[in-house]
């Protein structure tokens, strides 16, 4: 199975902050990372390789220093990879990064899957694999938990949802959104890490993608952030100390009123 | 502090260090709790290669020398060292295959080991035979083209999870130390058989056993080496191996500090978080002092021995005491330093300070390495 992966490179979440005056992330001095919920995009897309055979490329979009992602996902079994990057990029939205993602699995030619995370971290959106997959003109599952059968013709997964999953068949080509109980994703091997070093990374520039310049970066991006803050907090809360035999007790009593 | 290391020790240091955080902190008061052999987490570890490390090139592995699996295990061993006795164990089980064994016996057994798909341990201790490895009782008889092994070995790390297994046994008594042989036995060999797992103070996720032979055979070719060449090989064995205990010391004490100095900044009484004390703060100088050193020498004792020199001995015993003495007192230290919380399983530390006390234990004790390196400099001041 031919299977491309995309991810995003982030801020680790542990060391951001809100910048209090702006209420924007502060990014400053933070460690990039591969979005969480994409490394476990990637370790479903090994693993399928190695029941399977077949070849994992994984892309980025991002400025120059997103490279590191890349040579992570090599270090983690992805075959081929490519970054997309370009300053007509930047101030891109999810519009403008689905198109832009679009024309670069386009370009790549022949797949079977497109396995994105669910969201990332720093956007929290969830827009750009259905923006991907509507792009791409092809079906898409979301919050995919586990991936039951792949045959080469159609899948069966598990769609996580509030009260349960959905079992969804679907053809492909397709594209999936995961979330975390996918998979447990492995750390990278020292045979990995060698690769990684080598890799060679495909560049994609605007111009090598044909991108309609109307259609990219700050241009081609419709969404307008205006303005950015902290939700009210919920209603009072209270936290319970003691033993966890001594914080049931008090949970207990505090909910029979209600029965 | 920076010790230059390569690009290539340094990925290893990386692998190792995300499996220690990621994979082995997570699990290991679980593990403990359990005495659970962490065959998940040996299973990432082969994934990432870590298991191939030390073991030849020819034979699969990354032809690394003693100092990048120290460096490996010095990771491993700040999580949780029953976990790095458990992985250390299988290149002590592996080196008297590297060190004397044929190659038929090397193309069998070392790649098998170095993609982590085979577990190996190694057999010497006795019930009579400790410090003293001369004691040893387990024979061997050649028998037509089988060798007839009968004996006990006694408390063997990975015993009953390893398919592969080093033993020492007397193929001749009347020429003593020089009738000792090396062979490989494997799990599932008739006659073999494991004693139950030992219940431990510490490295509880790590399995020790007896191996109990009664009128086991083997093909006569499973000999390591020429006959009476066991003890030697051991000896080899041990001077490439020590160095990987004092790693876990090292580990283990880097581990114990860094819980230290943590709950010290966070830990406020009198009005203040303890770290402003002197006291606490001199006791933490005094850890930290202790891990550097601890590494400084252990890092140049382990790139020594990579070198292969005669006088290996005196710098594998020196690197063993010093690096187990500093991780059983900066242990000790940190239970200090977090008080009752120190003493509670809720903390780390406590695992920590009933671990740290094997590594001046096995792999020959602390006072017996002291006797190499005081017999080494008698000998090097008699020249
Ligand atoms: C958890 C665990 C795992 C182990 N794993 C293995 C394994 O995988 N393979 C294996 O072969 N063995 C293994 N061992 C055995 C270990 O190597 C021995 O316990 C160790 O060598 C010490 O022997 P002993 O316990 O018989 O102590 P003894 O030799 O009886 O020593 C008792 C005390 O006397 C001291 N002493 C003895 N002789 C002298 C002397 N001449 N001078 C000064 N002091 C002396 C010792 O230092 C010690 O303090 C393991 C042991 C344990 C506890």
């Amino acid at each position: 199975m031919k299977i491309i992966v995309c991810v995003k490179q982030v801020p680790d979440a542990k060391d951001v902050k809100l910048d209090p005056k702006t209420n924007t992330l502060s990014r400053e001095g933070v460690e990039s990372i591969m979005n969480p919920f994409d490394q476990h995009a990637l370790e479903e897309a090994v693993r399928i390789k190695e029941a399977q055979g077949g070849e994992v490329t994984v892309i980025t979009m991002g400025p120059p220093q997103a490279e590191a992602v890349l040579r992570d996902a090599v270090a983690c079994g992805a075959d081929n990879a490519v970054l997309i990057s370009d300053r007509a990029f930047a101030g891109s939205d999810t519009w403008a990064t689905s198109y832009t993602l679009g024309r670069a699995v386009k370009k790549l030619g022949e797949f079977d899957l497109v396995l994105c995370g669910k969201q990332a971290i720093d956007g929290d959106t969830a827009q750009v694999g259905p923006g991907l997959a509507t792009r791409l003109g092809i079906p898409f599952v979301t919050c995919v938990q586990k991936i039951r059968e792949t045959d080469g013709n159609t899948v069966i997964v598990e769609r996580m949802m509030d009260d349960g999953y959905d079992v969804v068949k679907a053809s492909l080509p397709l594209l999936l959104t995961v979330v975390k109980d996918i998979n447990e994703p492995r750390v990278p091997s020292l045979k990995g890490k060698m690769k990684a070093k080598k890799a060679n990374i495909t560049m994609l520039s605007a111009a090598d993608l044909e991108a309609e310049a109307t259609c990219i970066g700050l241009p081609g991006s419709p969404t307008q952030v205006v303005n950015v803050f902290p939700p009210e907090p919920r209603g009072n809360k209270e936290i319970f100390t003691g033993s966890v035999d001594e914080q049931v007790d008090k949970l207990v009593a505090k909910l029979t009123p209600y029965l | 502090m920076d010790y230059f290391l390569s690009e290539e020790q340094q990925m290893i240091v990386d692998v190792a260090a995300q499996i220690a955080d990621e994979k082995i902190m997570p699990v290991r008061a679980e593990l403990d709790e359990k005495h659970e052999f962490p065959r998940a987490i040996l299973e990432e570890m082969a994934q990432a290669d870590l298991f191939g490390i030390p073991i030849p090139e020819e034979y699969g592995g990354f032809g690394g020398s003693t100092f990048e699996i120290t460096i490996a295990l010095e990771q491993i061993g700040r999580a949780c060292i029953g976990v790095g006795t458990a992985f250390a164990a299988n290149f002590l089980g592996a080196y008297p295959i590297i060190i004397g064994g044929s190659e038929e016996l090397k193309q069998k057994y070392l790649p098998s080991i170095a993609a982590g798909k085979k577990y190996a341990a190694f057999g010497l201790t006795e019930a009579n035979a400790g410090s003293d490895a001369s004691g040893i009782q387990t024979t061997a008889v050649l028998d037509g083209d089988e060798w007839v092994i009968n004996g006990t070995k006694q408390w063997i790390t990975n015993g009953g999870e390893a398919d592969i297994y080093t033993v020492i046994a007397m193929t001749d008594k009347k020429k003593g130390a020089r009738g000792a042989s090396m062979f490989v036995l494997e799990k599932g060999d008739p006659g073999f058989s494991f004693g139950p797992k030992e219940k431990k103070m510490g490295i509880r996720a790590s399995s020790t056993t007896e191996l109990i032979f009664k009128d086991c055979r083997i093909p006569k070719d499973r000999i390591i080496g020429r006959q009476g060449t066991g003890f030697i090989t051991v000896m080899k064995t041990l001077d490439s191996s020590r160095p990987g205990i004092a790693a876990l010391g090292v580990g283990l004490a880097q581990g114990a500090l860094d819980e230290a100095v943590k709950y010290a900044k966070q830990r406020v009484q009198f009005g203040k978080p303890i770290i402003s004390y002197q006291a606490v703060q001199h006791m933490l100088a005094d850890m930290a002092i202790g891990v550097e050193s601890a590494r400084a020498l252990l890092y140049q004792c382990a790139r020594y021995i990579a070198a292969n020199p005669k006088d290996m001995s005196k710098a594998s015993s020196m690197c063993k005491v010093y690096a187990t003495d500093v991780a059983m007192k900066v242990a000790t230290d940190a239970v200090q330093v977090l008080g009752g919380y120190g003493y509670m399983s809720e903390y780390p530390v406590e695992k920590m300070m009933r671990d740290a006390k094997i590594l001046q234990i096995y792999e020959g004790t602390n006072q017996i390495q002291r006797n190499v390196i005081g017999q080494e400099l008698n000998r090097e001041y008699s020249r």
